[in-house]
């Protein structure tokens, strides 16, 4: 370590960003082998997955093992929290894009496909007899779109997991008190607690596709309905699972006796992220499932 | 790049760099790490200007000789993608890691480790792409801009590989992004409050904030790309509900902040070189911060100025119209500022100081046909012409790329502790600012009487201009070789420099010796 250098930390070479890079580059080239019928495709993505889970897990523990040896100061733990809180930015306009697309259907081209503003005649000439309102269920044309029979409501299972995941902020920050007053059981409880309620979550979403699929037959395919339904709580679903990874690690972390009440960003970390999914969630259900 | 290593190294430091091919790849110094996306940068500079080659010689006499159309356009989109996000950013990142650490005091980037990941992401990406080239469908077609539907229901199964290849770039982008901002943040020496900053320091504040901002953005639109060829989804598809124009949208939400991505770290290099070499404090420095603060807002807020040809409604076409002409203030201030800077001041031509004087005239050129294109109305006519490629060569070519020439030849001295050749680099940047309006100037004129961009083939009319314009390529691509072997002459040996390195040179990074050690600013520094 060449911690002694100055006041700074600078660490030493470091093998796992290299790693990790193949790692992230096979997983995405394997992807895109599959897709198209390669039969090794699947081959590279396993072996760059696992790559990269390992270095992940191989860089993370070294930044733990770090921090609980007291290597970081106060200006290195300002510089992670300012790290975080811009990678938050950066998933926020991440979701803004896929927001600005579902405001820019609904507003824009669904009334200029049926023929609003100077549109009239794309309407006569194309689709005469499409009206697109957003009633999401009628697209301009079956061909190559099968269309959903049914849209999914919004005081079903997504009020329920609306109410789980608020609910799984409280948790959060009952646990962020416990850690505070130095409750160590009220830390693990609610952290146990947060990781339940996201982990159903999960499970309640995966039977909420489950019948979106079969019931209604709403897929990919089911025009822009579909693909604004899947993506963007797909991408909520991809996210609130990496916060229940994260919160994971944080109980388990928790267990062993890390964290002190002057030191625990990893924590507040993890809870800025899950609050962060909390909040893009209560837009989707306005905006997707209500509204 | 041992050569580099070498010459770096600071003899007497005992915390010296690692041995062999093991300091490159597990590198956390940002000297290093910024050597190596500047020499990254170059290679793939070179490989955008062979693609670009390859165009002019195809456009050199109309009719088709070299090239089917579909290579033609293979070509001018790897010219631009890679150039783009090959050259041109990556190289503003070495730039970043080299200096801003040296000019805010700090000993290094704030996370170390994470800047080695965006580095190798950058190479790997940028191999994704190239790798088109040798697969069933060869490479991407479409345009860098990549227009639906083009890239999605006409392009070719390897388009996929090309979107894999933007989300690395883009995670590479971001993470850099994200160093920059802990690092001047975070790290500054005490004493050295925002408005102390150096104008380089604070123009790459910005952008990395813009990086943030936009990077993201990109990134869900090649996804909603990818499950529109692959799943079935219908974001771009009318027949399904959705827009092939919102594609643009979505495009240009990010496409117009990432021009600023490649021009405002040009504004600091030039805001550094100018009162250098003028001996005079840069005029106006907290209206330059301001100006840059205020064309980052307003890059957020102009897309619809690149789809005037759409067909949006006429109330967007008028406020896109009036917001973009709006850019024209806060940039107006930067020039008024340069010149004011210059105006009775003790100047002496350098090399840094000739690209950066040029930098300041062409690129007000590209700013100034800009505002003409702004104009809903006059755009129908040049919209796709050649005179949007003159434009946009402009700005990024005499405007970024000569920017960072000048910077090169600044910090040099400083990187590798040699002066470069005088007399070489004068002949460098003559032979480069001939030849590059050569190149782009007379694609003005065949550009409004009427040459369409991104065709192979042209009409009679514009054989004289069109050979000009290619003879100024040639000469333009190769004057360029002749950097490299002043960059490398300088690394290899030359005059010593000295810490101060240039008579008018004030901050931070020339009060540390010359080559700059291993490691810097260990303890902070004193700002006053």
């Amino acid at each position: 370590m060449s911690g002694t250098e100055g006041s700074y930390y600078v660490p030493e070479e470091t093998r796992q960003p290299a790693l990790l890079a193949v790692g992230l580059a096979a997983t995405l080239f394997g992807f895109a082998m599959s897709l198209h019928d390669n039969s090794a495709g699947s081959i590279v993505m396993m072996v760059g997955g696992a790559i990269t889970a390992v270095t992940i897990w191989m860089w993370m523990a070294h930044v733990i093992r770090e921090s609980e040896a007291g290597l970081n100061s106060a200006q290195m733990d300002r510089t992670y929290r300012m790290g975080m809180g811009w990678f938050i930015f950066s998933e926020v306009m991440f979701f803004a894009a896929f927001f600005g697309a579902l405001f820019y259907v609904r507003v824009l081209v669904l009334p200029w496909l049926s023929g609003e503003g100077n549109n009239a005649m794309t309407n006569q000439l194309l689709w005469p007899l499409f009206e697109g309102l957003w009633s999401p269920l009628s697209i301009p044309s079956t061909e190559g779109f099968t269309p959903a029979t049914g849209i999914v409501g919004a005081w079903g299972v997504p009020a329920i997991n609306t109410a789980l995941l608020l609910t799984s902020g409280a948790t959060l920050t009952w646990a962020h008190w416990g850690l505070f007053k130095k409750s160590r059981g009220q830390l693990i409880a609610g952290l146990a607690l947060t990781v339940l309620l996201g982990s159903i979550f999960m499970v309640l979403q995966v039977q909420e596709y489950a019948h979106a699929m079969n019931d209604l037959s709403l897929t990919f395919n089911s025009g822009i309905y579909g693909s604004l339904f899947y993506l963007m709580t797909g991408f909520h679903g991809a996210h609130v699972t990496l916060g229940v990874l994260m919160l994971t690690v944080i109980l388990g972390r928790s267990i062993k006796g890390h964290f002190t009440p002057e030191h625990h960003f990893a924590f507040e970390g993890v809870a800025w992220y899950w609050h962060f999914v909390d909040v893009v969630w209560l837009i989707l259900f306005v905006f997707i499932y209500w509204v | 790049m041992s050569t580099t290593a070498t010459a770096v190294e600071g003899e007497h430091h005992h915390h010296g760099p690692a041995k062999g091919l093991g300091r490159w790849l597990f590198a956390t110094n940002h000297k290093d790490i910024g050597t190596m996306y500047l020499w990254t940068a170059l290679a793939m500079f070179f490989l955008g200007g062979a693609f670009a080659m390859v165009i002019r010689m195809e456009l050199f006499q109309p009719g088709l000789q070299l090239l089917e159309p579909e290579w033609f356009n293979r070509m001018f989109t790897m010219h631009g993608l890679v150039m783009v996000f090959g050259a041109i950013m990556p190289a503003w990142v070495g730039f970043a890691n080299w200096q801003i650490p040296l000019m805010v005091g700090a000993p290094d980037m704030a996370m170390p480790r994470m800047n080695l990941l965006s580095y190798w992401l950058f190479p790997v990406a940028m191999l994704v792409l190239v790798s088109t080239f040798f697969m069933d469908g060869n490479a991407p077609a479409f345009g860098w801009t990549f227009y639906a539907p083009l890239s999605t229901t006409f392009a070719p199964d390897t388009t996929d590989f090309f979107i894999f290849g933007v989300h690395l770039l883009g995670v590479s982008s971001i993470m850099g992004a994200i160093n920059v901002i802990a690092t001047i943040v975070n790290l500054r020496a005490p004493g050295m409050t925002l408005m102390k900053m150096p104008l380089f320091v604070w123009t790459w504040l910005i952008t990395a904030f813009l990086l943030i901002a936009v990077m993201p953005v990109l990134a869900g639109v090649v996804t909603m790309m990818l499950t529109d060829r692959n799943f079935g989804t219908a974001f771009f598809e009318a027949s399904g509900g959705g827009d092939p124009l919102m594609f643009q949208h979505i495009f240009w939400f990010f496409g117009h902040p990432e021009v600023y991505i490649m021009i405002l770290p040009a504004f600091g290099v030039v805001s550094q070189i100018l009162p250098t070499f003028a001996r005079k404090p840069l005029f106006g420095y907290a209206s330059m911060v301001y100006a840059t603060g205020a064309i980052a807002f307003l890059s957020f807020i102009v897309w619809g100025h690149h789809m005037f040809a759409t067909g949006m409604p006429l109330a967007g076409e008028l406020y896109f119209m009036y917001a973009t002409m709006l850019i024209a203030v806060p940039t107006g201030v930067k020039i008024f500022n340069w010149m004011a800077t210059m105006w009775r001041g003790s100047m002496t031509f350098e090399t840094p100081m000739l690209f950066s004087i040029a930098f300041v005239f062409l690129f007000t050129i590209g700013g100034l046909t800009g505002l003409m294109m702004a104009m809903g109305p006059a755009d129908m006519q040049y919209h796709s012409t050649y005179f949007i490629v003159a434009h946009f060569h402009y700005v990024l070519v005499p405007g970024a790329v000569f920017a960072l020439m000048a910077g090169v030849y600044y910090w040099l001295p400083k990187w590798c502790g040699n002066m470069y050749d005088e007399r070489l680099g004068k002949i460098h940047f003559w032979l480069s600012a001939i030849s590059v309006n050569v190149l782009f100037f007379p694609q003005h004129f065949v550009g409004l009487a009427g040459m369409p961009r991104r065709v192979p083939d042209y009409p009679l009319q514009f054989a004289d201009f069109n050979m000009i314009i290619s003879i100024g390529g040639f000469a333009y691509g190769l004057s360029q070789l002749l950097f490299v072997y002043i960059v490398i002459k300088a690394i290899r040996g030359g005059q010593p420099a000295t810490d101060q390195v240039w008579e008018g040179a004030q901050g931070l990074e020339w009060e540390l010796p010359s080559p700059a050690p291993f490691h810097t600013h260990t303890t902070p520094p004193k700002v006053d």
